[in-house]
Parts: structure tokens; sequence; C-alpha cells
């Protein structure tokens, strides 16, 4: 891993939230993302994977600068964005971009496909109308979309189309990082592959890197160089991909990875079924985060709060995690 | 080999422009277009009044008091519809009338319409304290009865028709801005406004070029209705004696002056009445028909 390849660092990267609880009370504090490091490659995919809660879609805010962490570092081609002047973001902004969940919800009903592809490119250059135009017919054939498709509106089109029609206005502007929050979890199986088909194909082409949000493993499986496990604002695990789907070492990691339908019977892992719900966010449990649920909770967990360390080639957040593999190793 | 004539097909389409796109969807909705013809007809009758009508709006002939409209016995062919308390021609007062009734309703409406969307947009955006103030400011104009607060700007800014139009278009303030926080608030949740300012957008663009044309529909037919409820409450004023000042045309000042002849001369009521009735619906019709030719959603 050569150092000028990293197109993004993120160094304890915090957010906090305060929320008002009545008129008599304190604000609370929620803390959605605690302490969050990693990196990104050029031209690779961090997949970011957790249940819903766990600050997935606040990290993604984070990095596309539409709000500020609370405190951390989080550099983006060498370029500091915590401390950046609002000019600065707005230049910054250009090279990140995102493609949201809902193609439903995330283009402008009253706008039509080629002036929603076009609108980043009118805000952030002076081309003229040809100009524009011509570009976004051109990245609309990269995305598979017909030169009809250009006057049409957003109702017209099926979610796997319109998701075609977010990908093409995120690339509009040649960015280096497109944060995907589960780009394709609103979308039907068979659209899914064709759409992390084209992502794929993309990235090759242009040398993207992706934040890969999602909760669906065999698609965080398929697309992610990289992938980094979250449980209530921190990381559980985060490692290359294939050891994190080979030899999981957080317990949490191990039993989403469980909680993966499998077509071969000797594909499939003993069922760890956790009890409980993601704890309030409001009041985390004491130590480990995750002892609450853990069926290897030992007294410890609930009192030490474990450090992210390097074990088995990657980071884990487990105070027993050397146990763990010792005892699954029997 | 069907999927590629297809194609051909689909692609020799050439999309109309967008106003010809928009009038052909307008003319597709048989109302709007009977609303939107009703309401040329009487702008036109109103600009072209002199030359349409045949005796003056004020000329009083004391020999043909409240006589009934021509085909009533006792009737006039020279009185159409037939004349008032002092011997007016109402259909020449009706068709004048439609000046000041027209210039009221438009005038109103297109006041409220422009502070209430601007005032709901920062509102509805900015939230907090200036969200709180804004709110407050109007709920205080909501809880005053509206006629009351009407008087009361037009004691102060002085009777006439111009100072009561501005004063009902204050009254009417609080629907718009209501109207539009609303829907201000629902649509800026929403992803496209986040794509949107990841592109880069900035306050002004993302309020009025992303988030205002989605709030459009409530308003359309909201003013569509606002403009029926502007007549009358002109014609409020006018009875009191602040809005239109007697002897101008008015149709609802001609309407509050002749209620105590509705039980000897219908006519005299009527008339004005209808006219309102018609002008009213036919807003309330165009107002439908816009709102559908401006909305995606409704084309195929």
């Amino acid at each position: 891993m050569s150092f000028q390849n990293l197109i993004l660092e993120a160094r304890d990267l915090t957010r906090y939230y305060s929320v008002s609880q009545g008129p008599f009370k304190p604000a609370a504090i929620v803390k959605a993302l605690d302490g969050v490091s990693f990196e990104v490659e050029a031209g690779k995919t961090l997949a970011v994977v957790g249940e819903s809660g766990c600050g997935k879609s606040t990290l993604a805010r984070q990095l596309t600068m539409i709000e500020r962490p609370t405190s951390g570092e989080l550099k983006f081609d060498g370029f500091d964005l915590v401390n950046a002047s609002d000019h600065e973001l707005k230049t910054a902004r250009q090279r990140v971009q995102m493609i949201f969940q809902n193609p439903y919800g995330s283009l402008n009903p009253r706008k039509k496909i080629g002036t929603i592809i076009g609108e980043p490119l009118v805000i952030n250059s002076n081309l003229a109308k040809i100009e524009v135009e011509e570009r976004v017919r051109g990245i609309m054939t990269k995305v598979g979309l017909r030169p009809e498709h250009y006057t049409r509106y957003p109702h017209m089109f099926s979610g796997g189309q319109r998701q075609r029609v977010a990908i093409a206005r995120a690339l509009m502007l040649q960015p280096k990082l497109v944060v995907a929050d589960e780009p394709v979890s609103a979308l039907d199986v068979s659209v899914q592959a064709q759409v992390l088909n084209l992502l794929k194909d993309l990235q090759q082409e242009m040398t993207l890197a992706f934040v890969f949000i999602a909760h669906d493993l065999s698609v965080v499986r398929y697309i992610a160089d990289k992938v980094m496990v979250m449980y209530l604002g921190r990381i559980a695990e985060y490692g290359q991909a294939e050891q994190i789907f080979e030899r999981p070492r957080h317990p949490y990691t191990q039993a989403l990875l469980a909680s993966t339908p499998h077509l071969k019977a000797q594909n499939r892992k003993q069922r760890i079924i956790l009890s409980g719900e993601l704890p309030s966010p409001l009041s985390p449990p004491s130590g480990c985060v995750f002892h609450t649920r853990c069926p290897y909770a030992a007294p410890q967990c609930a009192e030490r709060v474990p450090a992210t360390e390097e074990f088995d080639g990657r980071l884990t957040s487990c105070l027993r995690a050397a146990e763990i593999a010792a005892e699954l190793g029997k | 080999m069907s999927d590629q004539v297809q194609a051909a097909v689909v692609d020799d389409y050439i999309p109309p422009g967008p106003f010809r796109e928009f009038w052909s969807y307008f003319c597709g909705n048989r109302g709007a277009l009977i609303g939107f013809i009703i309401i040329v007809t009487v702008l036109l009758a109103a600009l072209f009044a002199n030359f349409l009508t045949p005796h003056s709006p004020y000329e009083q002939y004391r020999d043909y008091i409240l006589t009934p409209p021509a085909w009533q016995d006792g009737g006039l062919w020279r009185f159409p519809l037939g004349t008032d308390e002092v011997g007016r021609d109402v259909l020449t007062r009706l068709i004048f009338g439609g000046r000041l009734s027209l210039f009221i309703g438009m005038m109103v409406v297109s006041l409220s319409l422009l502070l209430g969307t601007f005032f709901g947009l920062v509102s509805g955006y900015a939230r907090g304290m200036t969200d709180t103030l804004i709110m407050r400011a109007v709920d205080i104009i909501m809880a005053l009865p509206s006629l009351l607060l009407a008087l009361a700007i037009v004691t102060i800014l002085g009777p006439g028709l111009i100072n009561a139009s501005i004063a009902i278009a204050i009254t009417y303030l609080p629907h718009y801005v209501r109207i539009t926080r609303a829907s201000v608030i629902a649509e800026t949740s929403k992803d496209y406004v986040i794509a949107s300012r990841v592109s880069g957008a900035g306050v002004l663009r993302l309020i009025f070029i992303t988030i205002l044309p989605n709030c459009m529909a409530p308003l359309i037919v909201q003013a569509s209705l606002g403009f029926s409820n502007a007549i009358l409450d002109a014609a409020a004023l006018g009875f009191i004696g602040l809005g239109a000042q007697p002897p101008s045309p008015e149709w609802g000042s001609m309407l509050a002056n002749a209620l105590e002849f509705i039980q000897r001369a219908w006519w005299v009521v009527t008339f004005p009445g209808l006219m309102i009735l018609i002008t009213v619906l036919a807003f309330n019709l165009m107002g439908d028909g816009l709102r559908d030719a401006l909305d995606p959603k409704m084309k195929l």
C-alpha cells in the first residue's frame, strides 16, 4: 500500500448530534460516529457494513461534506476537509459525489433527465448549453441510457434506470471518490447485478474510488476490496475483504456472515442468532458496546473499552479476539 | 428485430418546446380550456367596455328605475338586463365592473402569492429562529378576523381600491405562507435536494430552482380559490365605504348595495352574483388545469 495512492484518510472521525429530550431536560448526545479511522485507495472500493443505526449514513454525510465532523481528521486527496473554508469545500466537493439509496427520491420529479444529469456541470462550470448537452449525452451512453431518455421525466423510468441516471449524475464532474449509500438495496436482485457490474466497469474505466455502504454481504463480497464492519458508530472489524470473509475475527462480523443465505449446504455457516436489538445510541452499553448481544461476552467486556488493534492481518476491536479465534480453531 | 424497429420509431420523436408541451396538455383538459376561454372573454369585455356598451355606467335614467330584464313583462330591449335602483343599465355596469373586480382579484392574488411564497420558502428552509419569528407573525394575522384586520389596515392607509387590495392581500398571506412552508419542509428532507447540494448548488438555486417547483401544486389551487374570496372581501370593504367608492361599478359593491331589492327586483342582485360565480368558477377550472399541466407526473 503506497502512501501516494490514498485518496481518503480519516483519523478518529467523530460526529455527535445533540438531541433535545424535552423543555426541562438537558440535551442528550448521540455519538453517531465515535472515533472511526480508515483509508481509501484510489480506484479501490471500501465497503462499510453494519445494521441500521450503526452510523453508516452519518459517515456518508461527513464524506460528502454535507455536514462537518465534530472532531477528527478527514483528508481527501491530501486536502484537509475538517478545517477547510466554505469556498475550499465547494471546490473539493466536485471531486466527491454521491449515489443515494432510493432512486425514487433522489431525482427531482420536476426536471427532465438531461437537466438532472447536467446540473452539476451547469453549477460548477461555464460550459455552453450545447457542450453540457453533449457531455450529458456522452455519459448517458456510458451508463446504458438511450439518447431519447434525455427529455423524459424520472417517473417514466424503472428503479434500475433511475439508479443509472443517479450514477450518471454522480460521474458528471469526473469525481475521484463516489460515496454510494446502499445503491442497490432498493432494486430487484436481477437489476442489482446489472448496476453492480456497471459500477465495477466504470470504476476501472475512470479509476474511481468507492465508499460503498451496504448491509447485503453478498453484494459487498462481489464489489469490495476492503471491508469495514461498524457497530454503534465504532469500527468492529476493518481489513481486506477476502480475509474478513474467510476468517471473521470479531463476533459481530461472524454473526453477520452467518446470517447470509447460501445456496449450497456446505457453504452455510452455523447460524449465530443475536439476541435483542441494537442498543439505543443515546445510552450505549459500558465497555465494549457489543457485549450486550455478544455470544462470547465475559465480565471484563462490560468494563473495558476495547481498542481497535491489529490481529490476524486486520484491525479488530474485541478484547477476546485471540481467545475466540483459538476456541473456533479447535 | 422488433426491438430495433421500436427504437428507430422512438428515435424519430422530436420533443416539443416547453410552451408547446404545456399548451397541448392544458388543452387536453376540457374544463381548464372552458375556464380559460371565459376568463379571456371577461377580460376582453372589460378592456373594451367603452366600445361594447350602449350606455355610460354612471348615467341615471330616472324614468326607468328598476326596469326588469328585456324578456320579462315591462322589460325594454334598451336595457337587456334591466336597470338598478337609480336607473343605471345593469349590463353596462357589469361589463365595466369587470375592470375593477378583475383588477382587485389579480392584485390581491399576485401580491399575497408572491409575498406568501417568499416568506414560506424562507421560513421552511431556514428553520430555527427565522422560522419561529415568521410563523408567530403569521399566527397573529390569522388570529384576527380577516375583515376587521383589513378594516384596520385600510383605515391606516386610507380608503380606496388599491389600499383595499393591499389590505386584503395581507389578510390572505398566512394561507400562502403556511402552505408553502409545509411543502418546503416536506421537500427539503428528500434525497434530490441533498443530491443538488452535493453537486454544489447554492442556497438560492436550491430554494428557487430545486425546491419551489415541487411546492407549486397546492399554491396554484389556493391562488385560484383566493381569487373569488378577494372579490367578495373587496365588496365587503366597498359596502362599508372603504373599498371601491360608490358610483364606480364593481361586482361586489353592486351586489352589496342592491341587497334590499332582492324581493322586488331580483335582477339587480342576481346578475352581479352570477358574474362573480362564473368568473370564480372559471378561475378554479383554469387553476386545476394549470396544476395538472405543470406537473410532469400527470404526463405519460
